[in-house]
């Protein structure tokens, strides 16, 4: 899935040679390995900025994005993917791109469906469909664990609980390509991505209208805004645009990350099937380590972040993920300390804007990672394989070849 | 050991429930999910290491603890 840019992008994105003054979050090195540049950037100030992306500021400490996060004065929601061009905003998808005051009362409809106490609801769902994934390969001895498994688990419990088709997954997934890695450079792309996918859940809101049931999108459809009133039909797609959106790749991502690394850590694989309560601290640590997650704002007002100016008019990379890597919050930021204490990691955003899928995601995390080791406890990346990251906004394993059973 | 008192503060809770996850008999979540100490926040013998782990692993630092 993670195509590299073709050809014909390529002279709008020269290759990266200075890193601290032209960073670029699609260059293929940034997408193979970042986390060295990540160090470069922010040995050199905790702030840095590109010229590409028509004027990008990123921030490289856990101090600066935090700063970020919490400033809804100078940094506006408004645009939250950094790409190559700004045109004017048409499709909105509340609460994510929703700035204060508007902002609290279109999250308030959608946190109560995602509590945790909802997903332990939900959970016997997310095991059964983990265990239909590993039931279709288990028996080859190998699979691309990130096309056959990761891709397709949060995929599977969204449509579950909107109440939509799991089979139309598919869809789903070309829809996020298109939107989240093509649509950086490519506007038609974008918007084909966005225009089909609002066609595909106005079929479906019709359809809940007239025949109204307990899913998401019916939920949605009686809950009430902010003067009483139901939500528009604009509201509720944006919505629905949101939850498809954040929800899907970024879950794979997170999922296939781990995995990633417990094909290489067998002691970490270990320690996990002999100490299974162990789990949630260590998926913890994942999403520190690993974090899918890259957002963006837009600077609307200047201002200064840990000494340094922010003008207006600059797009802001939000990298939650560098930010979970500084050794100024992190002890041994760079290594994978699977029973790591103290952890304030900043995987799913600080702020009023942190993920309202955070209890869906680590639910889906912990089963997806309790399954496969219960039924592949032993298992190792394909030598003759190659493993394929995602570019841009979220960052996780695309092919993630393994070997298990009789390969192991 | 002294007593411990728990309190979130609901200006910073953003209803991560990394509370709730390491401490249960300690928090609870309201329907939004944000978290609330239980009770008047006092915490029980024997939870102490609990309330200090909720305490650093919020990523908002919203939980203060007070020795009484």
């Amino acid at each position: 899935m993670s195509d590299s840019p073709s050809a014909s992008f390529l002279p709008e994105h020269p290759p990266v040679t200075d890193w601290v003054h032209d960073f670029d979050h699609t260059d293929p090195v940034w997408t193979d390995d970042p986390f060295p540049i990540w160090e470069t950037l922010r040995a050199a100030s905790p702030v840095v900025h590109t010229e590409r992306f028509l004027g990008c500021y990123m921030p490289t400490t856990y101090q600066a994005v935090k700063e970020i996060a919490y400033d809804t004065e100078h940094f506006s929601s408004r645009r939250v993917i950094v790409r190559d061009v700004r045109p004017e905003i048409s499709a909105r998808a509340p609460p994510i791109t929703s700035d204060p005051p508007e902002h609290k009362p279109a999250k308030q409809v959608l946190l109560p469906p995602f509590t945790p106490d909802a997903m332990k609801r939900l959970e016997p769902r997310v095991r059964a469909i983990c265990n239909e994934l590993i039931d279709e390969f288990i028996a080859d001895g190998h699979c691309d664990a990130a096309a056959r498994y990761t891709k397709h688990i949060p995929v599977r419990a969204i449509a579950h609980m909107l109440g939509i088709p799991e089979k139309d997954g598919d869809l789903f997934i070309k829809w996020i390509h298109q939107i989240l890695e093509l649509g950086i450079k490519d506007e038609n792309e974008m918007m084909s991505g966005v225009r089909e996918m609002t066609g595909y859940f106005m079929a479906h809101l019709e359809q809940r209208k007239l025949a109204p049931s307990d899913d998401l999108i019916s939920q949605l459809l009686r809950a009430k805004g902010p003067g009483g009133q139901p939500l528009t039909d604009e509201h509720v797609l944006g919505s629905l645009r949101l939850l498809l959106i954040a929800g899907i790749d970024t879950t794979w991502s997170a999922i296939g990350s781990s995995l990633w690394h417990l094909a290489r850590t067998p002691a970490d694989r270990e320690r996990l099937i002999a100490e299974p309560a162990l789990i949630p601290t260590a998926i913890e640590e994942f999403l520190r380590a690993y974090s899918p997650v890259t957002m963006a704002r837009e600077v609307i007002k200047e201002t200064t972040i840990s000494g340094c100016p922010v003008k207006a008019g600059n797009m802001v990379l939000l990298s939650f993920p560098a930010a979970n890597r500084d050794p100024a919050m992190f002890p041994d930021a760079d290594k994978v300390v699977i029973d790591r204490k103290e952890n304030r990691h900043a995987a799913f955003g600080l702020g009023i804007h942190r993920c309202v899928g955070s209890n869906l995601a680590r639910m889906e995390m912990q089963v997806a990672i309790e399954e496969w080791l219960k039924r592949i406890p032993d298992f190792r990346l394909d030598p003759a394989g190659k493993v394929t990251w995602s570019e841009g906004t979220v960052r996780g394993p695309r092919q993630l070849p393994v070997l298990f059973g009789k390969n192991a | 050991m002294s007593k411990l008192r728990i309190r979130v503060d609901q200006d910073k809770c953003q209803g991560h429930a990394r509370c709730k996850s390491l401490a249960p008999e300690l928090f609870e979540l309201d329907e939004y999910g944000n978290a609330h100490e239980v009770g008047d926040g006092t915490v029980p013998a024997g939870l102490e290491d609990k309330a200090w782990l909720a305490q650093t692993n919020c990523p908002e630092i919203a939980i203060e603890v007070t020795e009484e």
